[in-house]
């Protein structure tokens, strides 16, 4: 076992044994992952399950009478049972397999916001979204006449809840809130977010990108109305994501996209949709990273996310502690709940100089506006430096961020 | 000093840092801090470098038959970039700069420190350098 979850800690060697692409040299320094708020690595067992089922078990799934095809089929399904059970989810059919979060909010915008929403409408999200839950939003409020409101963020980053409260009325349909935010690392408090929206009748949509790896993710306990994730921050694979929907709401939904799998019967005149979740996913999806998503949370479960969520803000601890000693820096998100993002500027110093100082000495950070260009706005400026830490991450990693700073801080000084 | 005698003392300076991709990022640094102040009616639209995905003001002037070149960056590394190619341009007659032959970047392996990116943004800054070269030699004539 590789948690000891008597004393709390982790067996970090063990859990970096597991991630092959941590153990190389990066511009001849040993490579110091920071940016996993962008994509996380995937472990072994990922990329094995990948290997195994093109190797093994490919076949088009569903429908098929082939043993192959029922090998996949059944390899693929038992997924959405294991992401039912991952986010505590009443039935497998609300589990839809999407290609990310980005692809998750786009439907739910498409065909929720399609049907329901009308002129004089309005959608709540916060000033803290990534694009991907405001661009959305955006192009289907235009498209119906709704309005899109935003919940201002204090200079700490947090929402001003009652900010929020206040803009609750019958006319809001649709509230869609980040949990964790990717820029600033805040974690807002959508259980509340949500009982206050529910007293008005409206649905809440949670992105939960930015938190599946490490926050409790039960959507009955939230009584969230929908909720978006991507496997690939999640130590699972790029392109595949998960939409879950409560299943009346999902059921009053049209289909997003039309095509093979979504149908129950098709003529030239009239086409009948199947039942969910195969209503929204048309077309060929993408099996092996859906299989294989089920090993990126086996991962998760077997060190525990509590666990995960320790270490990691064991080292934002640690790090803010050590960055908190240069003069010139300037911190972005002090929310006092957080999940372990740092994002950081120095008053004389451009982010991309930084990024590249620290590329050349093995650590990779992202520099930019990190897809929160609205909030970045905010706080009047271009972007930021981010660090985002995870469960393979270590102090020694950290300590060789700082030197590369201080390098830098050194020719600036 | 002719431009192939800065190109030699470039890679020359440059080969004592051994490939060692965070000194040659200092040492880019330290170069664009000693670039003398870009003039401050040249910061426009007009003397942006285009496709560097910095900031890039590049201004050009004749003194005496030859081409005179100032630059500015809103990056530290980039105005470092900049600066190597000031050492190489600045004060060489428009015929030499617009017949050069540009090897230091591939002798010191900028692209393996920079990244396509900024290899992309670089040789804009050298193809503006040029332009600049050929609307001043045009103007000398």
């Amino acid at each position: 076992m590789s948690v000891d979850t008597a004393s709390k800690s982790i067996d970090i060697k063990y859990i970096r044994d597991q991630f092959p692409v941590l153990d190389q040299l990066v511009n001849n320094k040993p490579l110091a992952y920071f940016d996993n708020a962008a994509t996380t690595q995937k472990p072994k067992q990922v990329t094995d399950s990948i290997e195994h089922y093109y190797s093994r078990d490919n076949a088009n799934i569903h429908r098929g009478i082939h043993t192959l095809a029922e090998r996949a089929t059944t390899a693929f399904e038992s997924t959405r049972e294991v992401v039912q059970k991952f986010i505590n989810a009443p039935e497998k059919e609300e589990i839809i397999f999407t290609k990310g979060t980005t692809d998750s909010i786009n439907l739910l915008a498409s065909s929720y916001g399609r049907k329901f929403l009308s002129e004089g409408d309005e959608v709540i999200i916060s000033a803290m979204e990534h694009h991907s839950n405001i661009v959305p939003w955006q192009l289907i409020c235009e498209e119906k006449g709704a309005k899109l409101r935003i919940i201002p963020v204090n200079d700490k980053g947090e929402m001003d809840f009652e900010a929020y409260k206040s803009m609750l009325s019958d006319k809001v349909k649709i509230v869609s809130v980040v949990y964790a935010s990717n820029s600033l690392g805040t974690i807002n408090p959508v259980k509340q977010i949500i009982e206050e929206a529910h007293k008005f009748n409206a649905v809440v949509m949670i992105d939960g990108a930015q938190a599946a790896s490490h926050l409790p993710l039960d959507v009955q306990e939230l009584n969230c109305d929908f909720l978006a994730f991507s496997g690939h921050k999640m130590y699972g694979p790029t392109g595949v994501g998960i939409l879950y929907g409560k299943r009346e709401l999902l059921e009053s939904m049209p289909p997003y996209q039309g095509g093979g799998e979504m149908i129950s019967e098709v003529t030239f005149e009239k086409s009948s949709w199947n039942d969910i979740p195969y209503k929204f996913e048309a077309g060929t999806p993408n099996i092996a990273d859906v299989v294989a998503l089920k090993e990126a949370i086996s991962f998760i479960d077997r060190v525990g996310k509590e666990n995960i969520m320790r270490h990691e803000m064991e080292l934002h601890d640690y790090a803010m502690e050590k960055l908190s000693k240069f003069e010139n820096i300037k911190f972005y998100g002090t929310a006092a709940e957080k999940v372990g993002v740092i994002s950081f500027l120095f008053d004389n110093i451009h982010p991309f100089d930084i990024g590249q100082m620290l590329d050349s000495a093995g650590v990779a950070v992202r520099t930019g506006h990190h897809c929160t260009q609205p909030l970045m706005d905010l706080f009047n400026i271009e972007g930021t430096v981010r660090a985002s830490f995870a469960v393979y991450n270590t102090k020694e990693e950290v300590d060789a961020m700082i030197a590369s700073l201080e390098k830098v801080v050194k020719i600036f000084g | 000093m002719t431009i192939q005698e800065a190109q030699e003392k470039i890679i020359e300076e440059f080969s004592l840092l051994d490939g060692d991709m965070e000194m040659s990022n200092v040492y880019l640094m330290e170069l664009g801090q000693k670039l003398p102040d870009y003039p401050e009616d040249k910061r426009d639209e007009e003397h942006i470098v285009k496709g560097c995905q910095s900031k890039v003001w590049l201004n050009a002037k004749l003194d005496d038959g030859k081409v005179v070149y100032e630059a500015d960056s809103n990056t530290a590394i980039t105005k470092g970039l900049v600066s190597l190619l000031i050492r190489v341009f600045s004060d060489q007659t428009p015929e030499d700069i617009l017949n050069a032959d540009l090897y230091f970047a591939e002798k010191i392996g900028m692209n393996r420190f920079i990244g396509t990116q900024r290899s992309n943004g670089f040789g804009a800054m050298i193809k503006q350098m040029k332009l600049d070269a050929m609307v001043l030699q045009k103007v000398s004539n």
